[in-house]
């Protein structure tokens, strides 16, 4: 299983199934995508030895031990062999710079995205290239700017709104869940509302409770939106490109600590599959799901785990809504083990609302009951120490498994 | 310390005598200050006169007199520097006050007899469309009368009339070209009628039926229709303000002769996207006009419970946005306002807002009974003696332009349209099953045909359990 390239059909099921509808596809002259390409591997390199020097230095100095593991190197080939390396800010950035040349109807709004370039300098330079009206810098009402977005959507340009961080995005709720999700179907289909909303989520370092939220979990009941999550440069380019592609309202989940991530990507223009998982690494004991900074988590914890003899089948899911259940079905057939490593809280995250998922659709296959691993119930805290408890750490993984698969 | 003391000196002597005023000004009697915007702010000589071709003259608006009353005591050429530029200082503490002892003005043309005010400022208005215009707030006096009464009989869910508004409804949207695009609240059917949409269409919305625009999705009255440039009426207030700034933005983008124009009632401008929306408006320089329907009421909150400002016009300049008050009820009044905002808006490239002071004769909704709250001979009073309709007739009767028996002719027949009308709609099928599922993307994702397979199936077993025409 591969994370296959496509071109951005609508917001149909798991390619294999859908109802492949080609009015949606984007027009080939307009894109060179190379032909779907066969099986591309896509393994995390175990040497984790240039960990501390891939920053997540967000200024602190405290020893960067298990969270090493987010820093691993990725090491892919892109299959030609040429392609370019940078660091999961510049591939997003690269990927909205590529859209904005290619369609002038899209344009960013939010919180100094212009000439300050974002927060985590995803819009650098594009104020500078498209002009500061294409590249909007905002006042501070996230409500007002994601209607804005909404209202420039309904009369033609694709918007994407940036969130300096997710947790502001709760004020920009009632937009988001009463218009930007509901438009399209109230008025029977007249207006579209093609908007991306992005920015970065999750728990930091030390960044306080209201600047840590997993969003994912509040918005993942509205209907009428998709929600990703990006998680190595390679991914975050092509979401951000399918996500400006695709007609419907498309949320975009950055990491606050992925951003430096360093990776080589292909020259050529490539989109990913917005309802699609990815397969980190294949496997046959367990089938771990996981999504976001939590895959590094997981994929330290394999290290440990393959040392001791397991054979994990490790899935991102990057389509946080609507699940890709035909990857994770399959892997859930292969294995009969699934555990859910996830960063939202124990109540009412994306693993409660996937357990509920795979014990529905995959009871028959499961040995085990499916295991979830997240974060309590509680704000985030402050101190380094609480704040790391907060957060599921390899160790817990690796203990998670053994218990699973005994 | 002795000339804090003198000072203190002035300042009580002045608030003795100013006591009556709430101003805490030490010296000038500040009532004999002009008001913030008059139609003096445009050239006096904008509209020459009646028979003339309108002109408009951009004004230099930033040198209007300013609220707080300069004093001699300031030396003008001293001026400190912030961010934001110069700003001159003074050594006298004075306050701005809270309110002007003087409310803005509303900007009339009719009065009460509907007889032209001697000098009135106003953009003629021709036979033909005045015609149109007066045939058009009948219509909808009728439709809203019709459909109230067909809630009240059952046959639809719910309903909301414009009774008392129908001159902000029709005058805005004579005034207004078919490419500016409307963003409603709610109470603005009369706009998507005077764009072509017809007592069919609306009738098939309100009974949610299979030709309905909206597929059966929302409520009766959440009207929308792409075609006309009117955007799906969605119920929480207020969040087509900050839409509203985007749709300007859009417009400003790819350099259309359009603008954005979208309507609030007094009790939406307390949401925080009132503030939102015109703020960025302003910074954006949007072409986007806003129009607040101030009609005193939101639901039962009278708007001395809503804001403590002088009404609504007041706030435009907070941000940055040139207003004006106008007569809601005067239908040559709104339309000459709406008209010169939004040429304003579409060659200034900038936000204009217009607070048209109305009465609401009629409920919240069906589901409100407004006796409740206030006198029944207030609601009589603004129904008969205030009534903008009645205003405008006279006014085109007196042009020898309507009369009785077109009166009665146009009502008759509109009642006769809206009754077949509702039959029709009533009688026309219901969305099927398909349509809960369409639209909630623009194809539908796995989960969705799951669920949609599984109601289908649900249906087919007990089809004695769902209505007539629920099932494919």
């Amino acid at each position: 299983m591969a994370a296959r390239i496509h071109g951005g059909a609508g917001a149909g099921a798991a390619t294999a199934l859908s109802t492949f509808n080609p009015k949606k596809l984007v027009a080939p002259s307009r894109t060179n995508l190379p032909a779907a390409r066969s099986s591309k591997r896509y393994i995390v390199a175990a040497a984790g030895s240039d960990a501390s020097k891939k920053s997540l230095r967000v200024g602190h100095s405290q020893k960067l031990i298990a969270n090493a593991a987010v820093a691993t190197k990725a090491d892919t080939s892109a299959t030609t062999g040429t392609g370019h390396e940078l660091l999961l800010f510049e591939a997003l950035q690269e990927g909205l710079e590529e859209e904005m040349d290619r369609d002038p109807h899209v344009c960013v709004m939010g919180e100094d995205v212009g000439h300050y370039g974002g927060s985590y300098k995803v819009t650098k330079g594009l104020a500078d290239k498209f002009g500061d009206l294409r590249v909007l810098d905002t006042p501070i009402c996230e409500n007002a700017f994601t209607g804005m977005g909404i209202g420039a959507a309904m009369t033609g340009l694709r918007p994407v709104i940036e969130g300096m961080n997710m947790g502001f995005l709760l004020l920009a709720f009632n937009q988001i869940s009463n218009n930007c999700g509901m438009l399209h179907y109230t008025s029977g289909g007249q207006f579209t509302i093609p908007v991306v909303i992005r920015g970065p989520g999750g728990v930091g370092r030390q960044l306080g409770a209201e600047h840590s939220q997993r969003l994912e979990s509040y918005f993942q009941s509205i209907p009428g939106i998709q929600m990703v999550a990006c998680s190595t440069p390679y991914n975050a380019k092509g979401l951000m490109k399918a996500a400006i592609r695709s007609e419907n309202p498309v949320i975009l989940f950055e990491h606050v600590l992925l951003y430096n991530l360093k990776e080589k990507i292909p020259d050529e223009e490539y989109i990913c599959n917005l309802e699609e998982a990815e397969m980190v690494r294949p496997g046959e004991h367990i089938t771990i799901l996981t999504y976001s900074r939590m895959r590094y988590h997981v994929m330290q914890a394999a290290k440990t785990l393959v040392n001791k003899g397991y054979d994990p089948e490790v899935i991102d899911i990057r389509s946080l809504k609507p699940f890709d259940l035909y990857m994770i079905g399959n892997s859930v057939k292969k294995t009969h083990r699934v555990l859910i490593v996830e960063e939202c809280m124990r109540t009412g995250g994306i693993g409660a609302s996937l357990t509920a998922a795979i014990n529905e659709n995959f009871h028959d296959y499961l040995d085990a009951p499916v295991m979830c691993l997240s974060s309590q119930d509680v704000p985030t805290p402050y101190a380094g120490t609480l704040e790391e408890w907060t957060v599921v750490q390899p160790a817990q993984i690796v203990t998670a498994v053994e218990q699973l698969c005994q | 310390m002795a000339i804090w003391f003198a000072r203190s000196r002035t300042l009580v002597s002045s608030l003795r005598q100013n006591l009556g005023l709430s101003a805490i000004f030490i010296k000038h009697n500040y009532s004999s200050r002009r008001p913030v915007f008059t139609n003096s702010q445009l050239s006096p000589r904008v509209f020459l006169d009646p028979f003339s071709s309108y002109r408009h003259e951009s004004t230099a608006v930033e040198t209007h007199p300013y609220l707080v009353q300069q004093s001699d005591h300031e030396d003008d050429a001293q001026e400190l520097d912030f961010p934001g530029g110069k700003v001159g200082y003074t050594s006298e503490m004075k306050f701005i006050p809270e309110s002007s002892s003087r409310r803005i003005p509303c900007y009339r043309v009719l009065n009460e007899h509907g007889k032209i005010i001697s000098d009135s400022d106003f953009i003629p208005v021709s036979e033909k469309l005045a015609v149109r215009m007066y045939e058009q707030m009948a219509t909808l006096q009728v439709m809203d009368h019709i459909f109230y009464e067909a809630q009240r009989q059952g046959r639809i869910s719910f309903y909301l009339t414009s009774v008392g508004e129908e001159a902000i409804n029709i005058a805005s949207a004579a005034a207004l070209s078919p490419e500016d695009v409307v963003l409603p609240q709610y109470r603005e059917p009369g706009v998507l009628l005077w764009r072509g949409f017809t007592l069919e269409e609306f009738a098939n919305q309100c009974f949610g039926n299979k030709a309905d625009y909206g597929k059966g999705r929302q409520m009766p009255i959440h009207y929308g229709s792409n075609q006309h440039n009117y955007f799906t009426v969605s119920s929480p207030i207020a969040t087509q303000l900050p839409q509203a700034a985007g749709v300007g933005y859009a417009l400003k983008m790819e350099k259309k002769n359009a603008c954005a124009v979208t309507f609030i009632g007094d009790g939406g401008t307390s949401e925080g996207d009132f503030h939102a929306g015109l703020n960025f408006a302003a910074v954006m320089e949007a072409p986007v006009v806003f129009i607040c329907r101030n009609n005193g009421w939101a639901i039962s909150t009278h708007i001395s419970e809503q804001f403590r400002s002088d009404g609504i016009v007041v706030k435009g300049q907070a941000y940055g946005i040139r207003s004006i008050r106008v007569d809601g009820n005067d239908a040559l009044a709104v339309y000459s306002a709406v008209r010169s905002a939004r040429e304003m808006a579409v060659k200034e490239q900038r936000p204009v807002l217009i607070e048209a002071m109305t009465y609401r004769v009629g409920h919240h909704s069906t589901s409100d009974d407004s006796t409740k709250y206030r006198a029944a001979d207030e609601i009589q009073y603004w129904k008969m003696s205030r009534n903008p309709v009645n205003r405008f007739k006279k006014w085109v009767e007196d042009n020898g332009w309507w009369s009785e028996e077109d009166e009665s002719k146009l009502r008759s027949s509109t009642r006769k349209q809206l009754l077949q009308a509702i039959q029709a709609a009533e009688k026309w099928e219901k969305q099927p099953l398909t349509e809960l599922f369409n639209d909630v993307y623009d194809v539908k994702t796995k989960n969705l045909e799951e669920q949609e397979l599984g109601l289908k199936e649900l249906v087919e077993k007990q089809p004695q359990d769902y209505p007539l025409g629920f099932h494919n």
